[in-house]
């Protein structure tokens, strides 16, 4: 055996004191070769790889491509539009859009106004959503499914069914009746005449500073107007952005269900012990979770936050259905469909152009979110990766 | 003085503390609070308001005089009865969701298991393939919707021609059925797998949350499963469907049921779509389709859960 493996024994060609160069036989180059790609399991690995980034490939091009044909077509001049020539790449090149855009319709006040309202909503929906859903996943109460049935059925409501009682709700907003209290009235009702609540009426509004008590809508068939009478008793808040902010503050905003039920998920798989260790040594449930258990979901709190920072930077329906648009709270949302002044055409081109500087508009809506994305994106797939949702 | 505070004192004591279960009732129901709040406060009123609203008339006077005249279900027979496209519209939309619902499932989940595996460029597809989630909502939806350049680009035709055809879709439809057909599988199959593969774009887009929810799922799963099913010899397709299928059909469940909402409540939802529609014109009909809309979407939820979780397995966890 001994001398067996003397035999056997690589030749030693060099050595110093940490490496050392040994020669042996080694099957050559051809063969390893051979072997290794000219085997079965090699061609199917190859196969299977080729397959996975064509589907990959293709669906990525699906994804992609309106953004691509939005892009190119917004550094288009407005020739390339009649140009049948002219597909996908631009011949003349010209950042008109953009320009007119940020000058003429104010895109930088209109995208100051939307940080500040997609923010602070986010975070106010990222911890009231973790509250609640801390409460659904931690503690055993009376009724507690009862009320995560009611959470679900918040987000099965379509809120569009809801629209115009939500309209008025916050026009003439008077929580558990304290501004009717203050002002010493008794019980009224507010009277409304839906009649005209049509599209219109978001604009409409605006252009009232303050409410009078009735104003002409229209004229009837018999020629008498057609009045709308206000009782006013709460306040309209629906100029501000306080309609949304408090949806967010009760978790009932856009999504919330989804959000409450990721956390409830993922504070279920939360181990007991933290929790009960953090009580043993006397601190209150309150503390316990903003001391131990909001730090420990940092990752799961920063997706919830992401949806709904974007969620609401691209929302259209509560901005244009609930709040009144006003000069100074002109949303982002706001602009898309306007068209700058500077840039009406009035020849055939017309109205691939128009498309095209909508698309531009939604570009440059979507750019911070993209520029959040690029940042984020980790955090979007391993928080919820890591999160236990599914436990 | 003494005696008395002596006598009192335990019964205080015995007041205070509460069973430690019954003050973390407490403490649930203080955390839930803010829905609640929002709930009674602000939901209720709103859904009463609407219902009332759909249950009744509103008569118009001289000077603006009006009065909300209950008139039963007079608005629902009108919506089901005299309206003559709701009821289609309502048929029609739940149709292609029955299509879409599976397809988006089975494709969220296809895609989850590829992300899911080694390969080239993971990282980058996983961007790629969540952009949707956080772009594609709201806003941008109407946009693409009105986009007649994307298509117009993606079209081997020129400019409207007066031709009627402006826009070719991804998949010749042409080209499929004349597959299908030397298949001899029937029209109606036929139509259906073109409706879908035209619809990939929207299935695409609509199915990022489902995505992330069943890759969260796949991760869960201990690797010591499949660990020990391949050294019993099991091929990956007896694994997919003793293994993953099992663990992840909890996340099938919620990942059905928020498609569903999800799907119903979009604002492209043509259903949706016509409501707003006739809700310029006729408010109380529009919210009487509005609630028959819900009901209808209620119910099928409560159908499907129930059905589904007959077949949801649960991995009992040593607790």
């Amino acid at each position: 055996m001994n001398a067996q493996n003397t035999e056997n024994k690589p030749r030693v060609k060099r050595e110093t004191k940490n490496k050392i160069r040994v020669e042996f036989d080694r099957t050559p180059l051809k063969e390893r070769l051979k072997a290794k790609f000219l085997s079965f399991y090699f061609l199917q690995k190859v196969a299977i790889t080729i397959f996975q980034l064509v589907l990959m490939i293709g669906i990525s091009y699906i994804v992609i491509f309106p953004f691509i044909s939005k892009i190119t077509s917004s550094i288009m001049a407005p020739q390339d539009f009649i140009d049948v020539t002219v597909r996908l790449i631009p011949k003349n090149i010209s950042f008109d859009i953009y320009a007119a855009i940020v000058k003429e319709l104010g895109y930088l006040q209109a995208l100051g106004n939307t940080f500040i309202l997609s923010f602070s909503a986010a975070v106010i929906q990222m911890l009231i959503c973790s509250l609640i859903g801390y409460g659904f996943a931690k503690f055993k109460f009376r009724g507690r499914n009862l009320i995560f049935v009611l959470v679900m059925i918040t987000m099965i409501i379509p809120h569009q069914t809801l629209q115009h009682s939500m309209y008025l709700e916050f026009r003439n907003f008077d929580f558990l009746g304290i501004v009717r209290l203050l002002k010493g009235g008794g019980i009224q009702i507010f009277d409304w005449n839906i009649k005209d609540l049509g599209e219109g009426v978001a604009e409409f509004f605006g252009k009232l500073d303050v409410l009078p008590k009735q104003i002409v809508i229209g004229v009837d068939e018999y020629g008498d107007d057609i009045v709308m009478q206000f009782k006013q008793t709460g306040v309209n808040i629906a100029k501000t952005y306080m309609p949304l902010i408090l949806l967010s503050a009760t978790g009932l905003a856009f999504k919330n269900g989804l959000y409450i039920f990721l956390l409830r998920q993922f504070f279920r798989g939360i181990p007991d012990e933290l929790e009960e260790s953090a009580y043993m040594d006397g601190c209150g449930t309150f503390r316990t979770f903003v001391q131990i258990i909001l730090p420990l979901s940092v990752p799961m709190m920063v997706t919830v936050f992401l949806f709904a920072f974007c969620w609401q930077w691209t929302d259209d329906f509560y901005v244009g259905k609930i709040i009144e648009t006003t000069a100074s709270n002109t949303l982002l949302v706001d602009l898309v469909g306007k068209v700058p002044p500077s840039l009406k055409l009035g020849y055939a081109g017309q109205t691939l152009y128009e498309t095209a500087i909508r698309n531009t508009c939604g570009l440059m809506i979507i750019a911070p979110l993209v520029i959040l994305y690029a940042f984020c994106q980790n955090f979007l797939v391993q928080g919820i990766e890591h999160s236990g949702i599914a436990n | 003085m003494t005696n008395d505070v002596q006598l009192n004192a335990p019964k205080r004591r015995r007041r205070k503390i509460a069973s430690l279960d019954r003050r973390k009732a407490r403490a649930g129901w203080f955390f839930v609070l803010p829905f609640l709040i929002g709930f009674a406060f602000i939901y209720l009123p709103m859904v009463w308001q609407s219902l009332q609203i759909s249950f009744s008339q509103i008569v118009f006077g001289k000077e603006g005089a009006y009065s909300i005249v209950w008139v039963g279900i007079q608005n629902y027979k009108n919506a089901i009865q005299v309206d003559p496209e709701f009821t289609q519209i309502l048929l029609k939309g739940l149709g292609s969701l029955a299509i879409d619902i599976p397809a988006i499932l089975i494709f969220s989940l296809f895609m989850a298991i590829m992300l899911n595996t080694k390969m080239i460029g993971r990282a980058v597809f996983r961007s790629i393939f969540f952009i949707p989630v956080v772009l594609s909502t709201g806003i941008m939806e109407s946009i693409a919707a009105m986009d007649v350049l994307t298509d117009y680009m993606e079209s081997g035709e020129g400019i409207d021609d007066g031709s009627g055809k402006t826009q070719e879709t991804l998949v010749s439809a042409d080209d499929l059925a004349l597959l299908f057909s030397n298949m001899k599988v029937g029209n109606e199959l036929v139509k259906t797998i073109t409706d879908i593969v035209n619809n990939i774009f929207d299935i695409v887009n609509r199915s990022g949350v489902q995505m992330l929810i069943f890759l969260a799922a796949l991760q869960s799963i201990s690797p010591a499963i499949y660990e020990s099913c391949k050294i019993d010899g099991a091929t990956a397709w007896e694994t997919f469907w003793k293994i993953t299928l099992p663990m992840i059909s909890p996340m099938i469940l919620v990942n059905g049921i928020y498609t569903i909402i999800d799907s119903f409540t979009t604002e492209s939802n043509p259903v949706m779509v016509y409501v707003q529609q006739v809700y310029s014109e006729y408010q109380e009909m529009s919210t009487a389709m509005a609630w028959i809309y819900f009901v209808i979407v209620g119910l099928i939820v409560a159908l499907i859960a129930a059905v589904m979780s007959g077949f949801v397995f649960y991995q009992r966890k040593n607790d």
